[in-house]
């Protein structure tokens, strides 16, 4: 079995659950106990990807370009990453992340939506970035479809494509069924990136590489939107357990997030998130940035949040709508 | 009563439905078309009666200079380039629906006055930039915006593939307008497309950070908007009146949705119809102008 690639997205997925108030001493001292851990790649940034400082996703506490400066100045051997979602950064801000030293861009869009990222992929790769395409919402899409953007995704020059279960909804055999098809497609090497909302991320992560994914996410204790992603120092202790080959050190992972949960959380007030909230993210199929925001749409209207998530999975509503939780909330008030 | 003559540069999806909206006009005559492929566009406007050409701009101008007054430019940015020197040549003012943006931004809600019909040619911005800068230009005369930002959710099916492939170029000219027609201090404009089934009317959230946050004044300042989008595009709504999105800070966030007219193109196009509509309001005003009619 060929060797798995591990990204580590506590800076960049994990920022959602700090509503992206991380600090340069936290991106300083998390890439440096993930560098030392011999994680491969470590992706930072604001939740919602370059230029996601905005009212919609919460502004950011600290610019995005001096966190991704800082883990840069960090990474010893570790190779830093950030997200692109084309209609919310653009290719100005490629080359801002190009003259930090970022070697890997990651650009997301809603898994039928590829083709928005035919320029960004484009000049990523002509820069000479290492470059991930990343279909997010994959549970929303057949099989088929899924594998016709990846393939769009791969004709744009992709190094990698991801399967993104943004929503934490997937079963393993949806995992599977999706990763098989896309290794038989491709010829570029195909990734998976998991939500624990339906407590699946450890198990989904494993069905990926069974079927061929050698590219997998994690994050520190599982620090990510909704219920977080695959805890990464699990992530490699299973691997370990199932003779998985990989680069990642199990100990120093382990201690990499004992950090984060003792203490760059601790001033947040951040703990584990809690399930039952982002249960309903998986059970719903919605996508898993949204738990914090209808929890606040929810308070402002004095409603259920569960029921603007039941709502939000009844619109169809693909990652960055974070504005209509809002406006089920007020709706749902009037009732 | 007489009508202004008024041309089509390219007969797609927009070009077509312009031409179903120019026949409702008590004051537009279709009376050109043009492209530069023989197409079911140019069959429409051939079957509708109108001489039509796949001889492009040149076709427009030779046999038309003089007698069309009003020319609806729906090419591509580059096709535009070409054709705004014939156009301007020729003495046509032109609605440039493409995001070549060769002439300044006209938002009919906004600023649809006399100095702007002067112009050669006016810019129709985007289809978002349509939606949301009338809101922000509201707000803004309410309560002074510092910052705006829109979120344009539109159905995967209407984003064509300009669109698509110039994704950047559409966010920030949508942003620029903003600031330029809308008159934020500073502004961003972001782009979603949701592929749901049956698809979603086009969808708009407007967030503004004021410096003067009555709320009272700014949802009177934006109905009174409303009204007036409504008076050109019919199908524009409240999907939430405008509130503070937490009453201890200053962003107020309201949502519109835009149903389309369901002319040539179908109803949950309404990003496509706001366009169109507005740049036929514009052709009917300066028309008005043209034939001395007073209202």
């Amino acid at each position: 079995m060929s060797k798995i690639i591990i990204t580590d997205t506590t800076l960049r997925d994990g920022s959602h659950s700090v509503a992206h108030r991380f600090t340069i001493n936290d991106v300083t001292r998390v890439v440096s106990a993930l560098d030392s851990a011999n994680v491969d790649i470590i992706e930072v940034g604001h939740g919602d990807g370059l230029a996601g400082s905005t009212a919609n996703y919460g502004f950011s506490a600290v610019p995005e370009m001096d966190l991704i400066k800082a883990a840069v100045q960090s990474a010893k051997n570790s190779k830093i990453a950030t997200l692109l979602l084309p209609g919310i950064g653009t290719v100005p801000d490629l080359e801002k992340v190009k003259d930090l030293g970022v070697k890997v861009i990651r650009v997301a869009t809603h898994v039928t939506e590829a083709d928005i990222a035919h320029e960004h992929i484009e000049v990523a790769k002509k820069m000479g970035f290492f470059v991930v395409g990343f279909l997010m919402m994959a549970h929303r899409a057949k099989t088929e479809r899924v594998v016709e953007e990846a393939q769009k995704m791969e004709s744009y020059g992709a190094n990698v494509v991801y399967a993104t279960d943004s929503a934490g909804a997937l079963l393993p055999k949806g995992v599977k069924e999706r990763i098989s098809a896309l290794k038989s497609a491709l010829k570029i090497p195909v990734g998976f990136h998991s939500h624990n909302n339906l407590g699946l991320a450890i198990g989904n992560s494993l069905a990926a590489i069974e079927a061929g994914a050698t590219y997998i996410d994690g994050s520190l204790g599982g620090l990510g939107a909704g219920a977080g992603n695959t805890p990464t120092e699990m992530l490699v202790g299973v691997m370990e357990r199932a003779g998985i080959d990989k680069n990642a050190n199990f100990f120093k992972t382990i201690d990499a997030s004992s950090l984060v949960r003792n203490e760059v959380l601790e001033p947040y007030g951040v703990h584990l998130p809690a399930i039952q909230d982002s249960l309903m993210l998986g059970y719903a199929g919605v996508y898993s940035s949204f738990m914090l925001h209808a929890k606040r749409a929810a308070k402002r209207f004095n409603v259920d949040y569960r029921d603007i998530i039941v709502e939000a999975g009844r619109r169809e509503a693909v990652g960055g709508q974070e504005d209509w939780l809002y406006e089920i909330a007020e709706e749902l008030s009037k009732k | 009563m007489n009508k202004v003559k008024v041309g089509i540069i390219g007969p797609g999806n927009i070009g077509q439905d312009l031409m179903i909206k120019i026949r409702r006009s008590k004051y537009l005559e279709l009376t050109c078309v043009v492209g530069i492929v023989e197409s079911p566009g140019i069959k429409r406007a051939r079957d509708m009666g109108v001489d039509a050409s796949p001889d492009g701009v040149k076709y427009l101008v030779k046999h038309y200079k003089d007698e069309i007054q009003i020319v609806f430019d729906a090419t591509s940015a580059k096709g535009h380039l070409e054709n705004s020197k014939y156009l301007r040549e020729a003495g046509m003012f032109t609605l440039d629906l493409t995001p070549a943006a060769l002439g300044p931004y006209c938002v009919p809600a906004v600023n649809l006055d006399e100095n702007i019909l002067k112009e050669p040619e006016v810019n129709m911005v985007t289809c978002a930039g349509q939606a949301t800068t009338p809101m922000v230009a509201a707000i803004n005369r309410a309560a002074d915006v510092y910052y705006a930002e829109t979120v344009s959710s539109l159905s995967s099916f209407s984003a064509g593939p300009g669109t698509r492939a110039n994704i950047d170029e559409f966010t920030q000219t949508t942003r620029n307008a903003l600031i330029k027609v809308g008159g934020a201090d500073t502004a961003r404009s972001l782009i979603i497309l949701n592929p749901a089934e049956p698809p979603i009317y086009m969808s708009n959230t407007i967030y503004c950070r004021v410096r003067d946050k009555n709320i009272e004044k700014i949802a009177k300042s934006c109905e009174d908007c409303l009204a007036v989008m409504k008076s050109y595009v019919p199908g524009v709504r409240f999907r939430m009146k405008p509130i503070l999105k937490d009453p201890k800070d200053d962003i107020v966030m309201l949502g519109v949705e835009v149903e389309g007219a369901g002319d040539y193109l179908p109803k949950t196009a309404g990003n496509l119809d706001i366009i169109n509509a507005a740049s036929i309001r514009i052709a009917e005003v300066k028309a008005k102008q043209l034939l001395g009619v007073k209202e």
